[in-house]
């Protein structure tokens, strides 16, 4: 079972949308704290739609990994469209079958997004 | 001298393959393995003796009532105590709880100080954290060296005036041994009673309660090769006066009337409902199989596997290993980091070997915040792991550089 494909770990060597924006008005932290990990995502959310976002963060290379794949993925996308995936499609787009324990990991960022952007 | 090639062949699930790899169990710092004996003797208590221990006037009543209290008289020796000083609890964090639920709500009160250190186990601050809500009480923590010892003058300052001294006897991230008898005569001095914590000391280094001078010393069998669900409580002597009873049922009472009611003596006044006893003959069991080398074998074998995995480690640059460098100052494990590697991906990694070891925070986030790291790698070992599954463990980490770093 190998989690470390090349695309996973291309995402978490050189992640994508990394950094902070100038002036994000949805600013979301997610943390693990089993294991320490900590994503912050900074967006701009105009009309419904995820203008621009960016993260940061400290952790393994999976949920670095989907915290990149997953902002490619919302970037211009509606937020009724971001709060739609589902765990099932976050996994897929990782591309890879996780052990329960590090499901977690797989899905801190989509579970920080969902929180951030229901209020 | 410990054969560990020996002890191998006493553990049935050493011969487990993870995947197509032979299993290499590095993380006994969490929970140990058991042995043939263990497993026979507690199977031997279900199919013939099984019966409620103290209750009944039946044969079997009255041979699991030797058992049982067969095995506290064990547990008591094993640590240089009196049968009567043990009770049996559901672990080492459910004896912490006691003693705070039980002796801290009764003799603490608002603005009372408890000293505790910054690399304690999750189970000896949340009891402690509980109680300081409860009662408003100050809570001050000993601070750790770089080396990853206590600052034995910070201590000195900070049990002045304090009630209660609970520490670690043998910190379960950085290994470092702590110098329990030292600071329990100087805590004394200051009016303040202390708790040890043994759970990673009672199965490396040699117990004498006395010795060590506390006034309770807690510790559970499932990692000293015995099974969970059964930890110790040994208080000394007197102070069971001061401890009101903490759970409330059945065996803990002498006498129920209705609206009144008599307890029973310690140790009993403290065992509620029917208790882990299968468990209790299981640790009794690992007692006797520990036993039958010396403890002093037990600590020269870990502590040479500890110098070699010290020793490999030191080779790659990339790899930072967390307290004391000395082997005389730690127990068997080693927790490290890898640069560039979080935790999660190298365990991930070394599985894909057969090489269990624990990752994370290890229930001990405040010193991972002191260390400054989101996580660490944990290995450690037990009498039976061999100087071949520490190279089985190296070479995961190699590989683990290779996979993630290319």
């Amino acid at each position: 079972m190998d989690i470390y494909r090349e695309h996973i770990l291309d995402h978490w060597k050189r992640p994508r949308n990394f950094g902070k924006l100038d002036d994000p008005n949805v600013v979301i932290d997610e943390t693990n704290p089993l294991c320490g990990d900590a994503l912050h995502f900074e967006l701009k959310v105009e009309d419904g739609a995820i203008k621009a976002i960016a993260f940061q963060g400290e952790g393994c290379a999976i949920s670095v990994a989907a915290a990149s794949l997953l902002t490619e993925k919302a970037k211009r996308q509606s937020v009724k469209n971001v709060l739609s995936i589902s765990n099932e499609m976050m996994l897929k787009e990782l591309g890879i079958s996780l052990s329960p324990t590090r499901l977690r990991c797989g899905l801190l960022a989509i579970s920080g997004l969902r929180k951030g952007l229901k209020t | 001298m410990v054969d560990p090639k020996k002890i191998r062949e006493d553990f049935p699930i050493l011969t487990r393959r993870i995947g197509n790899k032979p299993l290499v169990y590095l993380d006994n710092a969490a929970t140990s393995q058991k042995p043939e004996a263990v497993l026979a003797a507690m199977d031997e208590f279900y199919r013939q003796h099984n019966a409620n221990p103290n209750r009944g006037l039946h044969e079997l009543s009255e041979e699991a009532t030797g058992l049982y209290e067969g095995a506290r008289a064990e547990a008591a020796q094993f640590i240089g105590a009196d049968p009567k000083e043990i009770v049996f609890t559901r672990s080492a964090t459910e004896s912490i709880n006691l003693v705070a639920q039980s002796w801290g709500r009764a003799n603490l009160a608002k603005g009372d100080a408890i000293v505790l250190t910054e690399m304690e186990h999750h189970a000896n601050l949340v009891p402690w954290y509980l109680l300081a809500e409860e009662k408003g009480l100050e809570l001050r923590f000993v601070e750790i060296t770089s080396n990853g010892e206590l600052d034995f003058d910070d201590f000195k300052k900070k049990i002045n005036g304090a009630k209660l001294l609970a520490v670690t006897h043998l910190s379960n991230v950085l290994g470092t041994v702590v110098d329990v008898a030292d600071l329990a005569k100087i805590a004394h001095k200051a009016g303040a009673r202390v708790l040890v914590d043994g759970a990673q000391s009672v199965t490396q280094l040699s117990i004498e309660v006395q010795a060590l001078g506390c006034d309770w010393f807690v510790f559970s069998a499932h990692k000293m090769l015995g099974p969970t669900g059964i930890g110790v409580l040994w208080t000394k002597e007197g102070r069971y006066a001061e401890m009101p009873p903490w759970l409330g049922g059945g065996e803990m009472i002498k006498e129920v009337e209705l609206g009144h009611v008599t307890f029973n003596d310690p140790p009993w006044k403290f065992e509620a409902g029917t208790m882990p006893i299968a468990e209790a003959i299981g640790l009794a069991a690992a007692i006797r199989y520990l036993s039958q080398q010396s403890m002093t074998e037990v600590r020269a074998h870990e502590q040479s596997l500890t110098g070699y995995a010290l020793g490999e480690l030191s080779k790659d640059k990339d790899v930072t290993v967390y307290g004391p460098t000395d082997t005389a100052r730690r127990g068997g494990l080693v927790s490290f980091n890898v640069a560039g590697i979080h935790a999660h991906d190298l365990a991930t990694i070394l599985n894909d070997e057969g090489v269990a070891v624990r990752s994370g925070r290890h229930c001990a986030h405040p010193l991972h915040k002191k260390l400054g790291i989101p996580a660490s790698a944990r290995a450690s070992w037990q009498l039976y792991n061999i100087p071949e599954d520490i190279d089985t463990f190296i070479k995961g980490i190699a590989k683990a550089k290779k996979v993630l770093q290319g």
